[in-house]
């Protein structure tokens, strides 16, 4: 029984960790690449949430749903970069954090008077209903194995994209040096556009998903946004690799403290860790570029 | 990445410049308002401009160490917090007349549970700067970050204070028969009598050498350390003093709201007191006051048009983010040119 309630923990843990690396992925690009800290993240992981909701109700289709959501917010996150945030790169942590902070305080308020203050209620979809029993006699939510399914499809899509493909060449160069990258005649704007568009696309991926376990209202995306943040401080600024084994690290720990410890430590848990880590390894598990 | 347009001088004794008539005007408007509001009939606006106050301290202390030290703490409604909890377990052991601990009287006397959260937060912050400051930059952000949601967590759970539906403070904090806290008129001006105090004494602080190396390292680290600076020692130091001052503005802000929760400590509360310094202007001592002021009176005036505030609210912050660099006083000519 102990090791079915293990079992399950885990897997509860993974789900946890792939969502989380659905999201840290974005905002470790942004930050390694651009050098730009966007705690508007948490705000497209709503957004991306509410436009899948609206979609499924409208549409019936899930698949549908999470496509418009990962396409609108695709084209928000662009739009963002093109409009306001490109002007921050060169600037210090400090002004960006302030400057999105202001765009977290707009984006909720918009969501507020878009959808209402209440939360707006996600089903799951019907063919993804139901449980698998993966060891006998412990059923677990398909969805949730789907999810985790996802995170990891996302994880080696990304791995290839960075490692594989001209367009992850230009990113991990752009990355060190973005001056040579655009002597060397490509255009970086276009690129810094394109990986920050893709960062709030994975964000709406993660909402889309967490749609139908949490509720979907205002605000849900700034406890993810500060779980996010400890995950690619811990995994190293910049590294896609870093942030998938802390995301992985920080939804393990977090099931399994809630189980094993008592609430008011299970809550801290992350953060002892992530202190600890810090501690003993201030650039993260795996930075990217000293 | 370093911003050396922050590192305004003194401000100007000699010459009048904007800003002194700035501060001066100012001065003259904090000490009128209580009878002034009481004139027009608006005793609303003295506990109002209290809050402002009260924030524009914790504002203050968080500019030493952001402004003139270059320490983005991102945890500053932590030690805020702390303090405020001093001040609401220290009443409630009073007049339940039991035992804190099992071992101390509570009290509700200001001559002792205002400096003992000055003392507490100024631990914390000296247990956490000892952590922290050995990081640089966004780790810094971050792990200041970590504590101070460690810091609420650890509140949320405290159920024989109220958990997360916080504590109502059983008495306002008392001072032998000098004044009463309950009177909101006499709180306004305790507040911003300890207001001007700590902001006299941040500024020989600012100006001492102690100031002027805090102030160097954060130009440049590397220069201070290599002439034989602590750099450490001199950060720590300064983030304890912060990490105090916010400590009492903590013990202001219970008796003002009679009240103390963990949501004190949120670390949307901490985003706000940044901005507040930020808006005003950092490294200035005055910018945080005029930030605290454009920060709640903007908030009250915008929510009294709309509930939606924050969406006007959210844009305009980005605009001063664009805009203003230096912030709002920034935007006043300092003295002879620059």
């Amino acid at each position: 029984m102990s090791a079915m309630l293990i079992a399950e923990q885990t897997l509860n843990g993974l789900q946890l960790g792939t969502m989380l690396f659905l999201m840290a992925a974005g905002l470790t690009l942004v930050f390694g690449i651009m050098n730009l800290i966007n705690l508007a993240h948490g705000s497209l992981y709503m957004l991306g949430a509410y436009f899948a909701a609206t979609l499924f109700r409208l549409t019936g289709s899930f698949l549908l749903a999470g496509a418009g959501a990962f396409v609108g917010v695709l084209a928000l996150g662009m739009l963002l970069e093109l409009a306001v945030l490109r002007r921050f790169y060169a600037r210090d942590h400090l002004d960006q954090v302030l400057a999105t902070f202001g765009l977290i305080l707009f984006f909720n308020e918009m969501a507020r008077i878009v959808w209402g203050p209440q939360a707006v209620f996600m089903p799951l979809p019907e063919a993804l209903e139901g449980t698998v029993a993966l060891i006998p006699g412990a059923p677990y939510p398909l969805y949730r194995l789907v999810t985790i399914g996802v995170g990891m499809a996302v994880a080696v899509a990304l791995y290839l994209l960075i490692g594989r493909t001209r367009a992850g060449m230009l990113i991990r160069a752009g990355a060190s040096n973005r001056t040579m990258v655009e002597a060397l005649g490509v255009n970086i704007r276009v690129l810094y556009t394109a990986v920050f568009g893709l960062g709030a696309a994975l964000a709406a991926l993660a909402g889309t998903m967490a749609g139908p376990l949490l509720s979907v209202q205002v605000g849900m995306g700034d406890g993810v946004l500060i779980l996010t943040l400890v995950v690619i401080v811990i995994g190293g600024i910049g590294s896609i690799r870093g942030a998938f084994i802390a995301a992985l690290l920080v939804g393990l720990s977090d099931t399994f403290g809630r189980m094993l410890l008592p609430a008011a430590v299970a809550e801290m848990t992350i953060y002892i860790l992530m202190a600890a880590i810090l501690t003993w390894r201030p650039q993260g598990l795996f930075p990217a570029h000293d | 990445m370093t911003d050396t347009t922050t590192m305004t001088g003194p401000p100007a004794l000699r010459a009048p410049s904007a800003r002194l008539w700035a501060v001066a005007l100012l001065a003259v408007a904090l000490l009128a308002l209580p009878p002034a509001a009481k004139a027009l009939g608006e005793p609303f606006y003295i506990s109002l401009v209290s809050r402002v106050l009260v924030f524009a301290l914790a504002a203050m202390s968080l500019d030493l160490i952001l402004g003139y030290g270059g320490m983005v703490c991102f945890g500053h409604a932590m030690f805020m917090g702390v303090g405020a909890y001093v001040v609401g377990i220290l009443a409630h052991h009073g007049a339940e007349e039991t035992l804190l601990f099992g071992l101390l009287p509570g009290t509700d006397s200001g001559w002792i549970a205002w400096p003992l959260a000055m003392l507490c937060a100024g631990l914390l912050a000296l247990a956490v700067g000892y952590v922290s400051l050995r990081t640089k930059g966004i780790h810094f952000i971050m792990i200041t970050l970590a504590f101070a949601q460690m810091a609420y967590f650890f509140f949320v759970s405290l159920r024989a204070y109220g958990g997360d539906d916080g504590l109502s403070l059983a008495a306002r904090s008392t001072f032998s028969d000098l004044v009463s806290l309950r009177d909101k008129t006499s709180f306004y001006y305790v507040a911003l009598g300890v207001l001007v105090v700590v902001g006299l004494l941040l500024w020989r602080v600012t100006n001492s050498r102690f100031g002027m190396v805090l102030q160097g390292a954060k130009a440049n680290e590397r220069r201070m350390a290599h002439i034989g600076f602590p750099v450490f020692r001199y950060r720590l130091v300064a983030f304890t003093l912060a990490g105090a001052i916010a400590g009492l503005a903590g013990a202001l802000l219970a008796n003002q709201a009679n009240f103390v929760s963990p949501a004190m400590m949120h670390w949307t509360r901490s985003g706000e007191i940044i901005v507040m310094v930020i808006l005003g202007g950092m490294g200035s001592l005055v910018g945080p006051v005029v930030g605290a002021f454009v920060f709640l009176l903007l908030e009250e005036v915008l929510s009294g048009w709309t509930e939606h505030w924050q969406a006007v609210f959210g844009p305009m912050l980005l605009l001063v983010v664009i805009y203003a660099r230096q912030g709002l006083y920034g935007l006043l000519p300092a003295r002879e040119g620059k």
